[in-house]
């Protein structure tokens, strides 16, 4: 299977959700994604988390789902948009427990909150900050270098 | 009789931590109700500062995360880069990465398995062992490219520097040697009554448990599944080679030591193939001075201590847009505390030991 | 008049005299594990203090009894503080009835075996004072766990000793060594085994690998003494290494004859057979892992136990039979 006829498999199974396919991988609704990673997860044997994490675009948020298949030798990387004064999606820590620390981690460093995350705090920066330092509009203390033109 | 739970803060200082890692642990006597890990203390925001620096000045930077195994790391931000700007290393440069990144594997699965011996009361003689083979690695090393420990030798295109027919005089020295010192740890631990009543059956890590907390490297091949990045999706010129993936029965904290075991004589076999198969030529291509990365990469390799993944994100600028470090380790150390829940603080500490975690990959 | 203050007197130089070799013992013997571990781990030990580091030792007492006294915040000072006492001055006492020649010993008391082993076990009430009082949970588990193992190994330790009790007839420690003149006891098949136990419970007596589980520096960072620092500490370190030799003189001294060897003076022969015992003990600690404390447990009641129970009944029906 590669990762084209998963698409179609999964605008098969669920016609509702916008699964749509891109170059840079498959960007699904906020509102699919318990049923989406759910399908992956059950459906088409995608058994393993392997990496979650986030872009900020500037305005809106991506996080970026590394989901792979052992069966199927294949790595599916999905993503959800959020808009930056709406930043929830749901948790897929039921699924996987793998997501558990990815998604504190986003949660830390770009203020993604997941719902359903049964321990969403910080994990690398001091319990009690407010900021989120990856997101690219933080002011760091330190010197931040400008691109060479 | 009143009894109550005690509750005991097991680092950030501690010995059997590997680093500043802290577990706060619940106590019912001496067994284990509740463990929650807290990281973050060796937290240098290199994702941030990967925002801040071009590909190539980010190398560096590489090295400072799994600092026992910094070729690796190296290994594994190079070939993401090369992967998104199209660049092909040399042949020379491709034979020269296996053998310094398998070399590297050795001399960190030598570290692993002599804490976790020390973590089992062995006092500090496998470690002692371990540091003596380890050294010849590390000189082999610090002849290659100057430094013993944060290397900056795997450059985006190739390698820092060629091998001389000294440092190839080395290596096949340190495979002859190395295939005999190995049996050594054998006697010493490996069939060792009291290393074996200690780590047998302690903190077992199941297929299903190991796939969805995602643990990756010597602990997923410890519950006997068969997944090595190296033979599955092969990078480099590892699909050229001949080489066995050693599996566990039972995925307890000996079947994790024992595959590091038989990793590092797998290892062994690599170098020596490779270094007789080695092409002359460039050891780097011709590349431009500036990258303006664009699009995006996922890219893994197998470093000592599972998946390490690298993602990168561009868009047309000389810096990247985004780097997500995967860090095999922060997968790792995340099943930690469903791992040892109900086993005593000695058992508690072996298999902490046997997952061989190093802070500086999981805070980044 | 006379004859009395003169007793009193040679008793006192005597006393003076263990107590030096007390001090000087336990700081050959920290230096001699240094040179033994370095040697099993390729590497040299100690060099720069001296002929091979002969000096380190000296240069640590310096050390340690310049070093500042920290006492915690909440500790139970007094508990606290007569811990360490409560664990030297016990391994001070023993010395008392160590039979290092012929009349080369403070006083050979009729009951010295049996007040060698008493005084000993007082150890772990100060081992157990220091957990407590030092207020630090790791200090709380190493003392539980030393509490524990001290008195569970006592049993085995005491009935391998009861064998040779009743094989010699004697209590007096000279009067074991007599016995022994036709013959060290370790060569008769059931004080062998005797010995054995001997050995492996006294070692766990003086928590040393592989049954090091209460000072477990991976698990419980230095276990019951991790709070005490400068002299105190000193004295824990000091009871140690005496213990350690104690244990060692006392198996020479049952099992091996004691002072008892042809040619050389007697007490160089005891130190010998001591100094033996403990490299072997030493080698060991260098080598092993340690075991679990449930493990330990279970090996000292369900093995040892019954095993010298055993050997204590087979003795005396040996000894009713040869009349």
């Amino acid at each position: 299977m590669d990762i084209a006829a998963l698409v179609q498999e999964l605008q098969k199974k669920a016609p509702a959700a916008g699964v749509e396919l891109t170059p840079t991988g498959v960007v699904i609704r906020r509102d699919d994604v318990p049923l989406v990673f759910g399908l992956l997860k059950g459906e088409f044997s995608f058994e393993s988390l392997q990496c979650l994490t986030a872009v900020d675009r500037k305005g809106t948020i991506e996080v970026v789902y590394h989901v792979y298949s052992f069966t199927h030798r294949l790595m599916a990387v999905l993503k959800v948009v959020l808009a930056m004064d709406d930043l929830n999606v749901a948790s897929v820590n039921g699924l996987w427990s793998s997501a558990n620390w990815f998604e504190r981690e986003v949660y830390d460093l770009f203020g993604v909150k997941f719902t359903g995350h049964p321990d969403l705090r910080r994990i690398l920066n001091p319990e009690g900050w407010t900021e989120h330092p990856l997101r690219k509009d933080f002011k760091g203390a330190g010197v931040v270098l400008k691109p060479v033109k | 009789m009143v009894t109550e739970e005690l509750i005991v803060n097991m680092g950030p200082q501690h010995p059997s931590t590997h680093g500043v890692l802290y577990l706060e642990l619940k106590l019912d006597g001496e067994i284990i109700v509740e463990c929650r890990p807290n990281i973050g203390y060796l937290h240098r925001s290199i994702e941030k500062i990967a925002e801040n620096r071009t590909l190539v000045q980010f190398v560096p930077f590489t090295d400072r995360l799994d600092y026992l195994a910094s070729m690796n790391d190296n290994l594994g931000f190079c070939l993401a880069a090369e992967k998104l700007l199209q660049i092909e290393a040399p042949a020379r440069a491709q034979y020269l990465r296996v053998i310094v990144a398998e070399l590297n594997r050795i001399a960190s699965h030598l570290l692993a398995i002599s804490t976790f011996a020390q973590d089992l009361g062995a006092y500090a003689t496998p470690l002692f062992f371990a540091m003596r083979d380890r050294q010849k690695v590390v000189q082999i090393f610090d002849e290659l490219c100057g430094q013993r420990l944060t290397y900056n030798y795997i450059r985006i295109g190739g390698v820092a520097g060629d091998m001389t027919p000294e440092i190839a005089r080395m290596i096949g020295e340190f495979v002859l040697y190395f295939r005999k010192m190995v049996n050594d740890y054998d006697e010493l631990l490996t069939h060792n009554i009291i290393f074996k009543v200690r780590s047998k059956g302690i903190g077992i890590i199941s297929k299903e448990f190991a796939l969805d907390y995602a643990v990756t490297g010597p602990s997923l091949r410890a519950s006997g599944f068969k997944w090595d990045v190296r033979k599955d999706e092969p990078y480099l010129v590892y699909d050229k080679f001949d080489f066995d993936v050693p599996v566990g029965a039972n995925g307890d904290a000996w079947d994790r030591y024992y595959v590091r075991i038989q990793e590092m004589r797998e290892s062994l076999r690599i170098i020596e193939q490779a270094m007789g198969a080695i092409p002359e030529g460039d050891p780097v291509a011709k590349v431009n001075k500036v990258f303006r990365p664009s699009g995006e990469v996922y890219m893994r390799t197998e470093s000592p201590r599972g998946d390490l993944g690298f993602y990168i994100v561009g868009t047309g600028e000389t810096f990247p847009y985004r780097l997500k470090i995967r860090a095999p380790s922060f997968s790792n150390i995340a099943a930690l505390a469903p791992l040892i829940k109900g086993l005593n603080v000695s058992d508690a500490v072996c298999a902490l030991g046997s997952l061989d975690i190093v802070m500086g990959e999981i805070d980044r | 008049m006379k004859p009395f203050l003169m007793e009193i007197i040679w008793l006192v130089l005597k006393g003076i005299m263990a107590l030096t070799f007390v001090a000087v013992s336990a700081m050959f013997l920290i230096w001699f594990e240094r040179k033994v571990s370095a040697r099993v781990q390729n590497r040299m030990g100690p060099m720069i203090t001296g002929f091979h580091g002969a000096l380190q030792s000296v240069a640590d007492t310096v050390k340690l009894l310049l070093k500042e006294n920290i006492v915690p915040t909440g500790a139970d000072f007094v508990v606290w503080w007569l811990a360490p006492f409560f664990v030297a001055v016990p391994a001070i006492m023993v010395f008392v009835c160590m039979p290092f020649g012929p009349n080369a010993i403070v006083c050979d008391l009729n009951v010295g075996i049996l007040f060698m082993c008493s005084v000993t076990s007082v150890s772990v009430l100060g081992i157990f004072m220091a957990g407590w009082g030092s207020s630090n949970k790791y200090s709380l588990l190493g003392g539980m766990r030393s509490a524990a193992q001290i008195i569970s190994y006592e049993v085995p330790l005491l009935l391998s000793v009861l064998v040779v009790v009743m094989q010699a007839g004697t209590l007096s420690m000279q009067g074991i060594v007599h016995a022994q003149e036709t013959g060290w006891f370790f060569l008769k098949p059931n004080l062998l085994l005797a010995f054995i136990i001997y050995i492996i419970a006294a070692t766990a007596e003086v928590n040393r690998v592989p049954f090091d589980i209460p000072e477990a520096e991976s698990e419980l960072v230095a276990g019951y003494h991790t709070e005490y620092s400068g002299m105190k500490f000193a004295m824990f370190f000091v009871a140690e290494y005496t213990n350690f030799f104690i244990i060692a003189a006392i198996a020479s001294t049952l099992f091996l004859g004691g002072w008892l060897g042809p040619v050389a003076p007697s007490p160089v022969w005891f130190l010998l057979k001591a100094y033996g015992i403990i490299f072997i003990l030493m080698w060991v600690r260098w080598t092993l892992p340690r075991l679990r404390m449930d493990q330990m447990m279970s090996f000292a009641w369900k093995a040892l136990t019954p095993l010298a129970l055993l050997n204590v009944l087979v003795t005396g029906w040996l000894l009713v039979i040869k009349g």
